[in-house]
């Protein structure tokens, strides 16, 4: 057995315990996801199914370490690890996915566009970069009300993103606002079919931290331990008044673009490579190697989550869907600003 | 004492910030230096923290706004030229207006988009955005044409739960005046008859009702009386106004500054054309500004837009018809 005390981090993060609990996090998304995909091809789901297979460690090791009801969370299509770590229940997604009216969404949107702005997790649109400067818009908020405390505010977006000139603008203004907010960057090296080499010239992307006056770290995405501890450092930081902080998670999408996509333009050097790796097998084996947990702990904690899965799709699937005919189709919350279109 | 229509939108900016803690202003140059046209001048010192410079971010701007909605607060953003506007298209339309219908959670933001040409000030710095903003589900769109409606409206619109598109004229800044702000004001989604007549209507909106009435005066030495409608908000439309002043004349002009193709003009003669045709004596006509982008030259610009010589002569026209 290690010794548990000579694991704690700087900042007081108990190394095994935030481990196991991240790992609990990245099996439940892991299964929820493949169960989900096989749902999707039983041709059961309305639109597409994007999952975060490869990506479970750097997701799950951010939202971890936040706290639902005081921080902000802003989860991109490949965080479901981070979202159940945050607090998120697994019925939201299997309704948000089986279009139940009873979803957070209501049917309205779908999939991996869900969320709760009101308990600290705005829900994604699909343009990327967008929900950055939304984030910092809820921190800006809270400290012009005083209430800002050590809140700290996380927005997840992958390589692709970075193109984006929202991203350029919401990290500049999150660096001149000096915002304690820590933007996640999941470098999975294709954004859909376009590889990083057609997605930016420069060497590391973790460098741009230096021009925004931010600071940067990369983690290797493959390794949760090593996630966990960017994350707390760069969280630690944020929360001391430092800024907004950059993590770089590298590794690879395990997984097409969504389920309909079979990635057939990874070549295989990349899949056979470090990067490769699938994070929740080196995970797994990193618990029950350093005896931080058991072989049947581990079976357990799989078993009950392919449980908590099931029930959650059986009852998502049983659920009515939104009904035309009673559905409120107003866009505005204000009754008498809505427009009369009589033609409709 | 007299008040501008652009210290109508200072008073209004001010009063908000004085009674609500929630209220706060964000957009590049409006700290210290009171606004690129001293909309938000001396508010900087007087609620300290509160009227923030804006880097030049339109879309981090709006995006800002919409996270701050989110926890409850009623940000005012000010887009310098409501051409800027563009570069936070997507914030506002896909975040903003989308927000309260798919997580019912409301999205008070007022985006403040001073608006409309005056002379030599080119294509980038003279737009009316007013249609494109309408067009997506989950705004309103307000575009005042008086001093009063700048300050009674805009007060609405912060404290409104859902993103409003304010669209202020910056030909009327300076060359309109008051002698008061309001108390009470028609509610900002009615349109108002603004000059009474019996032979044609004018439906516009924001600085062409000034235009408007100037052609209706020119007319009246013809013999025409000309009734005005001021659509004031141009989202939601006020239909029902509008059918009225058509049941009393029988002959409609709608008149806009914005660009012609699917604007608010065209939406105004749809919905007239199917919920009033009973009414209509003859084809409802339009007159907006040309289909080019807006020229510089204050020689070109006089002809680009319409004015109360063109709007004169669509209304001969469609008296004969």
């Amino acid at each position: 057995m290690t010794d548990i005390a000579s694991q704690n981090t700087d900042d007081g993060m108990i190394l095994p315990e935030a481990f196991n609990n991240a790992f609990r996090w990245m099996v439940l998304a892991r299964t929820f996801e493949e169960k989900i995909a096989n749902v999707y091809r039983a041709g059961k789901i309305v639109g597409g199914v994007y999952v975060g297979r490869g990506q479970e460690a750097f997701s799950a090791a951010l939202a971890v370490q936040l706290q639902k009801g005081k921080d902000i969370y802003a989860p991109l299509i490949r965080d479901m690890a981070g979202r159940a770590a945050f607090g998120e229940p697994v019925i939201d997604a299997a309704r948000t996915y089986m279009g139940s009216a009873r979803g957070s969404m209501r049917g309205r949107d779908g999939n991996i566009h869900r969320g709760s702005p009101r308990e600290g997790v705005p829900a994604m649109i699909s343009h990327l970069g967008a929900m950055i400067s939304v984030v910092s818009g809820m921190l800006f908020a809270r400290r012009l009300r005083g209430e800002l405390g050590d809140t700290v505010g996380a927005a997840c977006i992958g390589d692709g993103a970075t193109s984006t000139g929202s991203v350029h603008e919401a990290l500049n203004m999150a660096a001149v606002e000096k915002l304690p907010l820590v933007v996640a960057i999941a470098n999975n090296q294709f954004a859909y079919s376009t590889p990083n080499t057609r997605q930016f010239a420069c060497k590391d992307l973790v460098d741009r931290a230096i021009g925004y006056g931010i600071e940067g770290t990369t983690v290797d995405g493959t390794d949760l331990a090593d996630c966990l501890q960017g994350f707390q450092g760069a969280i630690s930081r944020a929360k001391a008044g430092k800024g907004p902080q950059l993590v770089i998670g590298t590794l690879l999408r395990l997984s097409g673009h969504g389920e309909h996509d079979d990635s057939h333009y990874i070549p295989d050097e990349i899949r056979a490579s470090e990067i490769g790796k699938d994070c929740l097998a080196v995970a797994r084996e990193k618990l029950i190697a350093e005896g931080w947990n058991t072989e049947d702990d581990c079976n357990a904690m799989e078993k009950q989550a392919a449980e908590e899965v099931e029930n959650a799709i059986l009852k998502a699937g049983g659920e009515q869907p939104p009904d035309p005919y009673s559905h409120d189709w107003n866009a505005c919350s204000s009754e008498r600003f809505r427009d009369n279109l009589t033609d409709q | 004492m007299s008040i501008t229509y652009l210290e109508a939108i200072r008073h209004a900016q001010e009063t908000a910030l004085a009674d609500n803690p929630d209220v706060f202003i964000y957009g590049q140059d409006v700290g210290a230096f009171g606004g690129a046209f001293k909309a938000t001048k001396g508010l900087h010192d007087k609620y300290p923290g509160r009227v923030i410079d804006a880097p030049i971010s339109e879309d981090a701007m709006a995006g800002l706004a919409i996270g701050a909605a989110i926890e409850g607060m009623r940000p005012i953003i000010e887009m310098q030229f409501a051409d800027f506007s563009t570069v936070a298209f997507n914030q506002i339309v896909n975040q903003a207006a989308t927000h309260y219908w798919r997580t019912n959670v409301p999205c008070p933001i007022t985006i403040r988009l001073p608006s409309g040409g005056t002379p030599g000030s080119g294509p980038f710095h003279s737009q009316c955005m007013e249609a494109i903003y309408a067009h997506y589900p989950g705004t309103i769109v307000m575009a005042p044409a008086t001093v009063e409606d700048a300050y009674s409206m805009l007060l609405e619109a912060i404290y409104t739960d859902d993103p409003v598109i304010f669209c202020e004229h910056k030909y009327l800044y300076y060359h309109l005046k008051a002698e008061k702000l309001p108390r009470q004001s028609l509610p900002a989604e009615s349109a108002r008859v603004t000059r009474s007549g019996r032979h044609a209507t004018i439906i516009t909106y924001s600085a062409m009702v000034h235009e408007a009435l100037l052609a209706a005066e020119s007319l009246k030495e013809d013999g025409y009386e000309i009734e005005i409608v001021d659509l004031r908000c141009v989202k939601p439309l006020d239909t029902e106004t509008i059918l009225g002043s058509i049941a009393r004349t029988g002959r409609m002009l709608v008149v806009g500054e914005a660009f012609p193709w699917g604007g608010v003009t065209a939406e105004v003669i749809s919905r007239i054309s199917s919920e009033g045709f009973h009414l209509l004596d003859a084809p409802p006509a339009r007159l907006n500004a040309r289909d080019t982008p807006i020229p510089y030259h204050p020689e070109l610009w006089r002809y680009h837009r319409p004015t109360a010589n063109t709007i004169k002569s669509a209304i001969q026209k469609l008296l004969k018809d």
